[in-house]
C-alpha cells in the first residue's frame, strides 16, 4: 500500500503500526507510542495508572487499619505524656503559681490561694476535683483525700459572708437580683472577653466544646467596678447555663460570689455606678469596715493542715506542666518532683523488676523453645515426606487449637491436685503432702507458654532446615569430620536463621503475653503486660499504663524492625 | 524402605543389656508405686534377662515368646492394678517380647547406612525417644483435656473409677451442661455472629489490598506491608487499650448521634476491631499465594477481551481461592480465639466464648470448660484438615507437587 493516509486508515483509529510509521518517517525526535504522544510520556503515564490502581486497592484496608489501629494506638500512647487535666482543672491557680518561686520556704503568695479557691470551687461544683485529686495521688499519696475534703468544705467561707450580707439587705440573697446587677439590665454594653474566656475554661473542665455565643456575660460596667464578683459569677452562669441547662435569671449564685463581693467592695469605689441595684452597692459600702477581708491562706489551713505546707504547694506546681515526663518517670520507679527526678522509695519500686522478669523470662521461653524445637524440627526437615507430614500434625494441632484450651489444660495437669501431681504422688516419687507448686508462680507460666509458644519456634526452623542439602553432612563427615564437628561447624551454621527467626518471634509474642500469665502465674509469674491491664481496668491511672505500653511497644517494635532485616515480613510463613 | 544393612545375630550380653534395662526401669516405677523401688528395679531387670534368655535358648519360637511374654505383662499387671493395670502389663509385655527379638536379631541396623557405629546407632534411636518426649509434651495437655471432658464427677483430675474403666466414672453431663446452660449458649452464638462477620470483613478487604500489594509497582510498599502486618506484631493488651478509647467514643457517637441500638452498637465494635486483628494473616496467606500467580494468564485474559472485572472473577479468583480460604480460616480462628479485646471493647452482652473461658478458668467454676475445650479441639482439627487440602490442591493448581 503506497498511500497512507487512504480512507480504511484515516477511520480505524490509532493502532500499533502507526507509531512505528511515525517514527520512521522522521529520523531525529522522540520516539512516539501508537498514538503520536511521546513513548516516553505515554509509558509513564501508564505507569502512573499501575500505582494508582494498586493504590486504590490498598486504600480501602490500609485507611481501615489506619483509623481503627495506628491512630488509636498512637493516642493511647499519648496519653503517657498528657497531662492536661490540672492545667485544666485549676487554671488560674496553676497561672498564678508560676509566679511563685518554689525554692523559697514560703508558701505560695495570697492571690494564688485565692485563685484556688476560685478555681477548686467551680471544679468541686463541676464534681471534677475529685478527679484531679486522684491523678495529684499518684504522684503523692493523700492528694485524692485532701481534694476530696476541701471539695465539701469550700462553701463554710461563703456562708459567713451571706449571713452578715443579709444583716445589711435580705436581697443579697435573692438570685434575681445578684443576675440583674450583674447582667447590667436590658442593652447594658457586655464585656463578652471575660465571657469567652470563662467559657474556654469551662469547656476544658468539661472537656467537651461550649458555644460561646449565647453565654452569659456581664456588664461591661460591673465587670470593671466588681472583677472578682464578675469573672466567679459568670462562671457560675456559664456553668449552670450551659452544663446543667437550667434557668439562671432567678438562681442563688454559688457561695464564692460572695468573698468575692467583699474583696472587691474593700477598694471598689461605686460613687459613679448607676446600674440596677447600685444603691445596693452604696449600702454595703459605707458598711464595708464591718466587713474582714477574706482570708484565703487561712481558709484553706482551716480546712486542712496539708493546704498550709509547702510541699503540697510544691507538688501541684511540679505537675502543672500540659506535657510532663512523670508517668515514664513512674514506669522505671522514679517519680517527678520539685526537685527533679528522683527514685521512688524502697517498697514502691516494682516496675524496674517487673520489666526484668518480663524480660527474663521470655528469654527463658525462648531458650527452651529453641531446645525443644531444634531437635524437632530436625527429624521433621530429615524424615521421609510422608511421616513428616503425619508428625507434622502433632506440631500444627497445638498450634490450630484455642489459646484458651492449651492455658486450661495446663491449668488442669499443673495444679496441686492436678494430673501431673497425682501422677507423681501415685508413683511415690512425691508425698501427698507435699504436693508439687507448680502452677501460680513463675514455674506455670514458664511451662505453659513453652509449650504455647513452641511451634511458632518449630516452624521456621523448620523452613530453614528444610533447605539445607544433607549431603553437605555426608561430605563432611567423609572428609573426616566426627559427628560432632560435622553438625556444629556445617550443619547447625545452616541452621541460624532458622533459629533467628523462630527466637525473634516467640520473643516478640512472649513478652507481650496477657492471657496465660493471668491464668497460671498468680503474682510471681505475671508479665509487664499483666501490670498494664490493671491499670487500665483497676486503678486508672491511664497515664502511667500508656507510659508502660510505650516502653513494651518501643521494645516489640525494635525486634520486629530486627526481624523485617533478618528474615523479611513478607517471608513470614503461617502452617 | 528397603534395607539398607544386612542383619545378623547379635550376642547375648547386648540383649541382656537392653531388656535388663527395660525391665529394670518399668520394675522401678511398679516398685516405687508399691513401696520399694530397688527391689522392683533388681525383679524387673533380673525377670526380662531370664525371659530373654529362656526363649532364646529354650522355647526358639519368636511368635509363641512374644504372646507369652504380653500374657505375662497382662496377668501380673492385672493382679497389681485391676483393668488400668493389666493394659499397661500387656503393652509392657508385647513392647518387652518386641525388644528381645528386635534386639537379638539385629533388626534395629536393618534401616541404617552399614558404616554406622554402635555410638551412632544408639544416638539415632536415643534422638528419635527425644523427639517422641518433646512430641508427646507438645500433645499431652489435649490428650488430657479430652478424656477429663467426659468425667462424671466436678474434678479437673483423673477419679478412680475413670482409671478402672468403670462407665459410671464417665458420662456427658459436662457437655449436657454446656448445651442446656444459658451464658455458656449465648457466649457460643455470639463467637458465632461475630468471628464470620469479622472473618468476611478482613478476607474481603485484605485480598483486594494483597493483590493491590503484589502489582509490579507499588509506591511505599514496605511501609504499607509494616503497617498492614502490625496488628500481629503489636502486643496484644496494647492494641486491647488502643482500641477501647477509640470504640468508646466510636459507641458513644453511634448511640447518641445517630441513636442506634445499644447491643448493635456493641457487635459493631467487637466485629470492627477483630477485622483488624484477621488483616495480617489475610495479607500473608494471600500475597504467598499471589508470588506463584502466573501474571501472563491476566494478559491472556484481557487480550481475549475480558475486562477486569471478569479476569479477576473467572481466572485471577480461581486460582488464589485456596489461599484466600486459608487466609480467611486464620481469620476465623483468630476472632473465635480472642479474648483480650473483646474484654476491653465488649461488653457483657457481647461475651464470648473465650470470654467467658477466661471467666470460668479465673474463678474456677465448672470442668464444663473442658467439654468446650474438647469441642474446639475438634472444631480446630476440623480447620487444620481444612487448610491441609487446600494447600495441597493449591499446590496442585499451581503445578507443585505436594509436599
Amino acid at each position: 500500500m503506497s498511500d497512507v493516509t487512504d480512507a480504511t486508515t484515516a477511520k480505524r483509529g490509532p493502532t500499533p503500526d502507526d507509531g512505528l510509521r511515525i517514527a520512521d518517517s522522521k529520523d531525529s525526535g522522540p520516539v512516539l507510542s501508537a498514538d503520536g504522544t511521546p513513548l516516553k510520556k505515554s509509558l509513564r503515564r501508564a505507569l502512573r495508572m499501575e500505582k494508582l490502581r494498586a493504590l486504590a486497592l490498598i486504600a480501602p484496608l490500609l485507611i481501615f487499619v489506619m483509623i481503627s489501629f495506628i491512630i488509636p494506638i498512637g493516642e493511647m500512647l499519648f496519653r503517657s505524656v498528657e497531662n492536661q487535666i490540672v492545667e485544666d482543672t485549676i487554671p488560674d491557680a496553676v497561672r498564678e503559681l508560676r509566679q511563685w518561686d518554689r525554692d523559697e520556704d514560703e508558701l505560695p503568695p495570697e492571690a494564688v490561694f485565692e485563685a484556688m479557691y476560685h478555681d477548686l470551687f467551680t471544679a468541686s461544683e463541676a464534681k471534677k476535683h475529685t478527679r484531679l485529686g486522684s491523678r495529684l495521688n499518684y504522684e503523692e499519696s493523700g492528694m485524692s483525700s485532701l481534694f476530696r475534703q476541701s471539695g465539701r468544705a469550700l462553701d463554710d467561707l461563703g456562708d459567713d459572708y451571706l449571713d452578715a450580707l443579709e444583716e445589711i439587705d435580705p436581697d443579697w440573697e435573692e438570685g434575681t437580683v445578684w443576675y440583674e446587677m450583674m447582667s447590667g439590665g436590658e442593652g447594658a454594653e457586655r464585656d463578652t472577653e471575660l465571657s469567652s474566656r470563662v467559657v474556654g475554661q469551662i469547656s476544658n473542665l468539661e472537656e467537651t466544646f461550649l458555644p460561646d455565643t449565647d453565654a452569659f456575660a456581664p456588664s461591661q460596667a460591673i465587670s470593671e467596678l466588681l472583677p472578682r464578683t464578675a469573672e466567679a459569677y459568670t462562671r457560675f452562669a456559664v456553668f449552670e447555663a450551659l452544663v446543667d441547662e437550667r434557668d439562671i435569671t432567678d438562681r442563688d449564685p454559688w457561695e464564692n460570689v460572695y468573698p468575692a463581693l467583699i474583696a472587691d467592695m474593700k477598694s471598689a469605689d461605686v460613687s459613679g455606678y448607676d446600674g440596677p441595684h447600685a444603691d445596693m452597692l452604696r449600702e454595703l459600702k459605707s458598711n464595708i469596715d464591718d466587713f474582714e477581708a477574706p482570708n484565703y491562706k487561712a481558709a484553706f489551713a482551716a480546712i486542712d493542715e496539708d493546704w498550709a505546707a509547702h510541699e503540697t504547694w510544691a507538688t501541684i506546681k511540679a505537675h502543672s506542666v500540659r506535657y510532663t515526663n512523670g508517668y515514664f518517670l513512674n514506669a522505671i520507679d522514679m517519680k517527678r518532683t520539685p526537685d527533679g527526678a528522683v527514685s521512688q522509695p524502697e517498697d514502691r519500686q516494682i516496675l524496674v523488676k517487673l520489666f526484668q522478669r518480663t524480660l527474663k523470662m521470655s528469654l527463658i521461653i525462648t531458650g527452651s523453645c529453641i531446645l525443644l524445637g531444634y531437635p524437632v524440627a530436625w527429624i521433621l526437615a530429615n524424615l521421609p515426606t510422608g511421616k513428616a507430614n503425619l508428625l507434622m500434625i502433632l506440631v500444627l494441632l497445638p498450634f490450630w487449637t484455642s489459646l484458651l484450651v492449651r492455658t486450661s489444660a495446663w491449668k488442669v495437669m499443673l495444679q496441686q491436685q492436678g494430673v501431673i501431681n497425682d501422677t507423681l504422688v501415685w508413683l511415690g516419687l512425691v508425698g501427698d503432702d507435699s504436693r508439687l507448686i507448680m502452677m501460680n508462680n513463675a514455674t506455670g507460666t514458664i511451662i505453659a507458654m513453652t509449650h504455647i509458644l513452641l511451634p511458632f519456634m518449630i516452624l521456621p526452623m523448620y523452613s530453614v532446615m528444610q533447605t539445607i542439602n544433607p549431603s553437605y553432612l555426608r561430605a563432611a563427615k567423609s572428609l573426616g569430620a566426627t559427628n560432632w564437628t560435622a553438625f556444629w561447624r556445617v550443619y547447625f551454621p545452616q541452621s541460624i536463621p532458622g533459629i533467628g527467626a523462630g527466637s525473634i518471634l516467640v520473643f516478640i509474642l512472649a513478652i507481650g503475653y496477657y492471657i496465660t500469665p493471668e491464668i497460671v502465674g498468680g503474682t510471681d509469674g505475671v508479665f509487664i503486660s499483666n501490670r498494664i491491664a490493671y491499670h487500665i481496668s483497676s486503678s486508672l491511672n491511664w497515664g502511667l499504663a500508656a507510659a508502660l505500653g510505650s516502653i513494651l511497644l518501643a521494645v516489640v517494635l525494635i525486634l520486629y524492625w530486627a526481624y523485617d532485616r533478618i528474615v523479611g515480613i513478607d517471608n513470614v510463613k503461617l502452617g | 524402605m528397603a534395607a539398607l544393612t544386612p542383619i545378623y545375630q547379635k550376642p547375648f550380653w547386648l540383649v541382656a543389656l537392653s531388656v535388663g534395662a527395660f525391665g529394670g526401669f518399668f520394675g522401678l516405677v511398679v516398685g516405687t508405686a508399691n513401696g520399694n523401688g530397688l527391689l522392683g528395679l533388681v525383679v524387673g531387670a533380673l525377670l526380662m534377662i531370664a525371659l530373654a534368655w529362656g526363649y532364646l535358648n529354650l522355647l526358639k519360637n519368636e511368635g509363641n515368646a512374644r504372646g507369652i511374654t504380653l500374657a505375662i505383662g497382662a496377668v501380673a499387671g492385672f493382679s497389681l492394678g485391676g483393668l488400668p493395670g493389666g493394659i499397661i502389663g500387656a503393652i509392657f509385655g508385647a513392647v518387652g517380647g518386641w525388644l528381645i527379638y528386635w534386639v537379638h536379631e539385629g533388626r534395629y541396623r536393618a534401616f541404617l547406612p552399614p558404616y554406622l557405629t554402635w555410638f551412632q546407632v544408639l544416638w539415632h534411636y536415643g534422638f528419635r525417644v527425644i523427639c517422641a518426649l518433646i512430641f508427646i509434651f507438645l500433645i499431652t495437655p489435649i490428650l488430657v483435656v479430652l478424656p477429663l471432658s467426659f468425667n462424671a464427677e466436678n474434678f479437673f483430675t483423673f477419679t478412680p473409677e475413670m482409671l478402672r474403666f468403670d462407665p459410671e466414672g464417665y458420662s456427658l453431663k459436662h457437655y449436657r451442661d454446656f448445651f442446656s446452660n444459658s451464658d455458656w449458649q449465648r457466649s457460643f452464638k455470639n463467637s458465632l455472629i461475630i468471628a464470620p462477620i469479622a472473618t468476611i470483613i478482613s478476607v474481603s478487604l485484605g485480598t483486594l489490598a494483597a493483590i493491590g500489594l503484589s502489582q509490579a509497582h507499588v509506591p511505599g510498599r514496605r511501609a504499607i506491608m509494616a503497617i498492614l502486618i502490625s496488628p500481629m506484631i503489636v502486643p496484644l493488651i496494647i492494641s486491647a487499650t488502643g482500641m477501647f478509647f477509640f470504640y468508646s467514643q466510636i459507641g458513644n457517637w453511634m448511640e447518641g448521634t445517630l441513636g442506634l441500638d445499644k447491643t448493635f452498637v456493641g457487635y459493631v465494635k467487637v466485629i470492627l476491631a477483630h477485622a483488624v486483628l484477621g488483616i495480617p494473616f489475610v495479607i500473608i496467606t494471600v500475597t504467598a499465594t499471589l508470588v506463584g500467580f502466573d501474571r501472563s494468564l491476566t494478559r491472556a485474559a484481557a487480550n481475549m477481551g475480558a475486562d477486569p472485572v471478569t479476569t479477576f472473577f473467572r481466572v485471577q479468583m480461581p486460582l488464589i481461592l485456596p489461599g484466600v480460604i486459608s487466609g480467611g480460616l486464620f481469620a476465623f480462628i483468630t476472632s473465635f480465639d480472642e479474648v483480650v479485646v473483646v474484654l476491653f471493647v465488649g461488653s457483657a452482652s457481647q461475651k464470648t466464648l473465650p470470654w467467658q473461658m477466661f471467666t470460668g478458668l479465673r474463678e474456677q467454676i465448672s470442668p464444663t470448660i473442658l467439654a468446650v475445650a474438647t469441642i474446639l479441639v475438634a472444631i480446630s482439627i476440623v480447620l487444620l484438615t481444612t487448610v491441609e487440602l487446600l494447600r495441597r490442591r493449591s499446590e496442585r493448581l499451581r503445578g507443585m507437587s505436594p509436599g
